[in-house]
């Protein structure tokens, strides 16, 4: 089968910042009507690539071929006029207007100058009908879910004559069905002859979607792969540069938990999660397993009480208490690390050392400050420890990456030394390696006689750690099970599928 | 969910606070003329434009700059120096109205587009920019003179005695009928242009609405030029209502101004409101202080006391409407 | 302290500036006792101002803002001077006078952290209202009082010291004292940083809030009492005019930004400090008065230029390209500029 011309041709592309070289003689090439998957670890240069080529950045060398004809994109606009569209990580739409607004926007259809409502709404409902959806399209945009919104920022992306579509993260918060939706559109995309790029943190999505795959590591280029042949441990080895060693579960021996440490008994709150009971021992990895928006997130907000519970309660070492807020919480030695570190975890005009200390200066009041030295002492024990890096613990906690932020959000609830430590999403967006460590680190820590309720999206990193794995599904918790040799990935994903009937 | 059901029918959750605010005036309307001999006439209601005219052009103006979640604080000094300039032109050298007006209108407009120019290019906040242009405008008005001027100018005091009789024997000035211009065709704009679309898109998300391709920073510099032109407006009406020039016109109108657009509904984070939510405002802050000049026995600080508990009690039901829409 | 750099250079160029017209400009003596000297009167006038900017300066880095100290500062001095035309003592009158400043402070907090309104709207409140609330203390008359005791507060002296320049150290050290020696600081950062973040820490960002904005009017019926004692007398609807305005600038200029976060008690110093030059340079290089808000207005957009990352890249065009502009969603890639 003979190739297509490419569409579009990135050849020798470098880039500069100051102190990194972010880009050094990348390559990349788009075939029409295939699905090109960008892959590499995070600081690969994946972001760095996408943004040069929409015209975010110059290219400080190499030349950008769109059609055999060379183009460079002063801004995104440019490129979006070019025919190249992005849809972003973060839905960038506007919530407060109507589907077809933001469908639209920028080019509504106009008689003798004015707004023609009617026909926008209809030509909106055109075009989600080609994506196989049928929305309200007056209704704003806030009345849908993320997903749906998505849906719509592709609508968007594809109402321009568009030849390259960019897709960076598009599937990080979607669910299971959403995901299955939302790929049903990019093979429709892919038949009408648009070539898609596609980035994600999900092995199995790329293997099921995409034709072709480029791969960067450190800014330079691996390779160009065609999906099929390159089995995932090898991808996994081209992306960090070494072999990885064989996954093993972490807990080998079984242990006894006998002194429950949380119990909630038909802890509940309307509308979040349906009442549910858990119990989570002394040193015990309870690992919660559950498609996004399942009611694992909502679990953790009650145990911390972050938000509250409308329905049961709660025990704290057979007493029962009331967890109003999270300091109340914190009183009871329990941590929470947030899924969404940029919102619900990091003070972005705070130093790293200021991020660390700020969970234990919150529980002394602010009469009672955290002596200078201690600070220094208690910083640098955990940059150490859990190698943050730059290990400059006066550097501005929003100039890390992701890894390291989650290091300096972890290392904030451990100087607290909690006895419940729940941990949701904690290896999210980060690169392999951080994220061993820190599956190290949760492991060593239940050995020392911490608790901690780990939530992840990845079933494996759930096997790999906790004890008893809580299934949930649809706000709901639907099965309770020991971790032996009989859980496996696919026991979960069917209990998860069958809503715990089976078992 | 975003729909509150009222009665049978079901109102859009983003109709409320302007139905809201239209519930309040007439409810005030109403307890006016129990209380009142006297107030519950049309003339009432008119004379509150007719005594508003020259607000409801600003509050107009400001609504723009407000949607796309900006503020302007010059719009007060900006009307006082339309009022110095009109007056010294005509009265000084003597120059004819219809050379002083739409000079007024570019000086206005073209001190918007500076604060517009700044704010966008700069990234400076337009707190700050339009504090600065509001200093400025100020002191332009000191340097012109000091004292109140005059205006003599036959066709602007015309103008001003002009009364347009409508039915019965209830009538407005020539300044209501601009307003209502203003009003109408600033509607049109936001609703039916891809201009004003920009405006609500920008409050919304300015991050989303570049990616999207718009051109946010002309959307932006064309608000504060609309206000600064609103405001020029504003001041030529308030010299027709006046009949004088004065550097210590309209002090304070920019609170005025942003307050009617409030209690109008429109939330100062941009991206939320509409244009007849800042009508009603003007119109509710008109009505108090027709009430209390039926008082009589009122000072006159019980006005700002009264705009500030009504501010109060309308912000309350905001959130208390906002929080029940979003669960 | 680099971004203390700007608002310190424009501090300096305005007092070299002044010496060009008024030769003994610098110089300090002591008469009668007390210290005299332009620099002295700046302190002196400038106290008020800098007093209301740090209290402002504590309400912007919580995220907020707080429009209203300019009423406080009417309804302090009213009240003060009204309790002491009734016989009252000054102790009573200052007490009660700052006793309800505090009340009005935590009421603008509770509304912000209570209720949960935008800090611009809760404050209008109260700016609007409270503005006719001094006017109905004083009867819209001017209150004017006779009392020794009184006047000491904005025009007496200590150890040659103006009262007033005594009373702004004293704020300072003890606004310095618990944001830095204690932990005041850090949290308020944390709070106008991410809020959010700041509660899931076991931070009481409400009773942080409700406290910063007491505090900033303390602040501003402290400056009140300043301002009604120098001229013995209460002006209800004049006093205080437009000095949330002046304050808020202080404190942009003095580095602090208006979205929370990061502050600078110093930088809000030298900001208030650069205001009240402005008005003292104005006056001694002969410039008619009228003109003072046209010259505030310049100096105000040029410290504001200067300070503005984006007006330096395009004027000063250091190297090629002006940054990618704000459009390009938050970049990955680290770069240390």
């Amino acid at each position: 089968m003979a190739v297509p011309a490419p569409v579009l041709t990135m050849t020798g592309i470098g880039k500069q910042f100051p102190g990194v070289r972010a880009l050094d003689e990348v390559d990349l090439r788009l075939l029409p009507g295939e699905v090109h998957a960008l892959m590499g670890e995070n600081g690969a240069g994946k972001s760095t690539l996408i943004k040069v080529l929409t015209g975010v950045y110059p290219a400080d060398t190499g030349t950008i071929e769109l059609n055999q004809a060379p183009v460079a994109f002063g801004s995104p606009l440019e490129a979006q006029q070019a025919g190249i569209s992005t849809v972003y990580q973060e839905v960038n739409l506007c919530t407060n207007l109507s589907v077809a607004e933001n469908i639209l926007l920028g080019r509504e259809p106009r008689k003798r100058g004015r707004i023609d409502w009617k026909r926008m709404r209809a030509r909106a409902g055109e075009l989600l009908s080609r994506l196989e959806l049928s929305l309200d399209v007056s209704a704003p945009l806030s009345s849908y879910s993320l997903a749906i919104q998505q849906m719509v920022a592709i609508a968007r992306a594809i109402d321009i004559d568009a030849r390259v579509l960019i897709l960076d993260e598009p599937t990080s918060s979607l669910d299971a069905d959403e995901v299955r939706q939302l790929f049903r559109v990019m093979r429709r995309l892919k038949e009408e002859g648009i070539a898609i790029l596609f980035v994600s943190h999900f092995l199995d999505q790329i293997y099921e979607i995409s034709d072709r795959m480029t791969i960067l590591r450190n800014g330079r280029l691996v390779g160009e792969y065609l999906t099929r042949e390159l089995p995932q441990v090898e991808l996994v080895a081209k992306m960090i540069g070494q072999e990885l060693a064989v996954l093993e579960r972490l807990h080998g021996t079984a242990k006894v938990f006998d002194r429950p440490l949380v119990e909630a008994r038909e802890l509940g709150r309307t509308g979040a999660i349906e009442p549910f009971s858990l119990t989570i021992h002394e040193g015990e990895v309870v690992g919660l397993a559950g498609l996004l928006g399942s009611g694992r997130t909502e679990i953790a907000r009650l145990l911390f009480g972050a938000d509250h519970a409308s329905t049961g309660e709660i025990a704290i070492g057979g007493t029962p208490q009331s967890l109003r807020t999270p300091r109340v919480a914190m009183s009871h030695k329990i941590a929470f690390c947030s899924e969404n570190r940029k919102a619900d975890g990091l003070i972005p005009d705070l130093t790293v050392r200021e991020n660390i200390i700020l969970a234990l200066q919150a529980t002394r009041g602010w009469t009672r400050p955290v002596p200078r030295e201690q600070q220094d002492d208690l910083v640098e024990r955990y940059i150490k420890a859990l190698k943050i890096s730059p290990p400059n613990p006066e550097h501005l906690v929003r100039d890390l990456s992701g890894g390291n932020q989650q290091k300096v959000l972890l290392a904030r609830w451990l100087i607290l030394e909690p006895r419940l430590l729940i941990l949701d999403e904690p290896t999210r967006g980060i690169d392999v390696g951080a994220k061993t460590e820190i599956q190290r680190l949760v492991a060593e820590l239940s050995d020392g006689g911490m608790a901690v309720l780990f939530i992840s999206a990845e079933l494996e990193e759930v096997l790999r750690l906790s004890h008893k794995v809580e299934v949930l599904r649809d706000r709901r918790l639907v099965a309770d099970l020991p971790n032996d040799e009989r859980l496996t990935t696919d026991v979960l994903m069917e209990t998860i599928a069958s809503g715990g009937r089976a078992s | 969910m975003t729909t509150l059901t009222v009665g049978r029918a079901s109102v859009p959750a983003k109709y409320l606070p302007v139905l809201v605010t239209g519930c309040l005036f007439v409810a005030m309307f109403v307890a006016g003329g129990i209380r009142y001999e006297g107030f519950a006439s049309g003339q009432v209601i008119l004379n509150v434009f007719i005594d508003n005219a020259f607000l409801l052009v600003v509050a107009v103006g400001m609504t723009f700059v407000i949607l796309t979640g900006g503020i302007d604080l010059s719009v007060g000094s900006v009307v006082a120096l339309s009022t110095m300039i009109a007056a010294s032109l005509m009265e000084g050298p003597g120059w004819p109205p219809y050379l002083v007006v739409p000079l007024v209108l570019a000086i206005g407009s073209g001190l918007g587009l500076v604060m517009g120019y700044i704010v966008h290019a700069f990234d400076i906040q337009p707190f700050i920019v339009t504090l600065a242009g509001m200093f400025l405008a100020r002191g332009l008005c000191y340097t012109i003179g000091t004292d109140s001027i005059p205006i003599q100018d036959p066709t602007f005091t015309a103008f001003a005695q002009t009364r347009i009789d409508l039915f019965g024997d209830l009538w407005i000035s020539p300044s209501v009928v601009i307003a209502v211009v203003v009003v109408l065709v600033a509607v049109y704009v936001l609703h039916y242009t891809r201009f004003g679309r920009s405006v609500y898109a920008t409050g919304g998300s300015e991050q989303s609405a570049l990616l999207m391709g718009l051109p946010v920073g002309r959307t932006k510099i064309t608000v504060y030029t609309v206000s600064g032109f609103c405001s020029a407006l504003g001041g030529v009406l308030l010299s027709f209502y006046m009949l004088s020039g004065y550097g210590l016109h309209a002090v304070g109108m920019e609170l005025d101004a942003i307050a009617a657009v409030v209690i109008g509904g429109t939330l100062l984070t941009g991206g939320s409101g509409f244009l007849l939510g800042t009508v009603l405002g003007v119109l509710v802050l008109g009505l108090i202080q027709t009430i209390i000049s039926f008082e009589g026995t009122l000072s006159s600080w019980w006005t700002k006391i009264f705009i500030g508990m009504l501010l109060f009690v309308f912000i309350l039901l905001q959130r208390l409407f906002s929080a029940r829409s979003r669960r | 302290m680099k971004r203390l750099l700007w608002p310190a250079v424009v501090l300096a160029l305005l007092l070299v500036l002044n010496v060009f017209f008024t030769p003994s400009f610098f110089s300090i003596e002591v008469k009668d006792g007390h210290l005299y000297g332009s620099l002295i009167d700046i302190l002196r006038f400038g106290a008020p101002l800098i007093l209301v900017s740090l209290g402002m300066t504590l309400v912007i880095a919580t995220g907020g803002i707080d429009l209203s100290v300019g009423s406080v500062v009417a309804i302090s001095g009213a009240l003060a001077c009204l309790q002491i035309s009734e016989d009252a003592s000054v102790f009573t009158a200052v007490a009660l006078a700052l006793g309800l400043c505090l009340v009005l402070g935590a009421w603008n907090g509770f509304l912000v952290a209570g209720i949960g309104i935008q800090p611009i709207i809760a404050t209008l409140i109260l700016m609007v209202a409270g503005r006719g609330l001094a006017q109905l203390i004083t009867d819209g008359q001017i209150i004017t009082v006779n009392s020794p005791a009184y006047k000491v507060i904005g025009g007496g002296y200590w150890l040659t010291v103006p009262f007033g320049i005594l009373i702004v150290i004293g704020v300072l050290a003890i606004s310095a004292f618990l944001t830095r020696r204690l932990a005041l600081g850090m949290l308020i950062e944390s709070v106008g940083s991410n809020a959010e973040a700041s509660r899931l820490a076991g931070i009481r960002a409400r009773g942080i809030i409700i406290m910063v904005y007491a505090f900033a009017a303390l602040c501003a019926g402290v400056a009140g009492l300043m301002i009604s004692s120098n001229v013995s007398s209460a002006d209800g609807n004049n006093a205080g005019l437009w000095i949330e305005l002046d304050a808020i600038l202080a404190v942009v200029i003095g580095g602090t930004s208006l979205a929370g976060g990061r502050f600078s008690l110093s930088g809000t110093v030298l900001g208030a400090l650069i205001i009240q030059t402005l008005t003292t340079t104005i006056y001694s290089i002969g410039v008619p008065p009228e003109t003072t808000l046209l010259f505030k207005a310049l100096v105000v957009t040029a410290v504001c230029l200067i300070q503005s990352p984006s007006f330096r890249a395009k004027v000063f065009r250091g190297r090629g390209r002006a940054k990618p502009s704000s459009a390009a969603p938050e970049q990955k890639v680290k770069v240390t500029a």
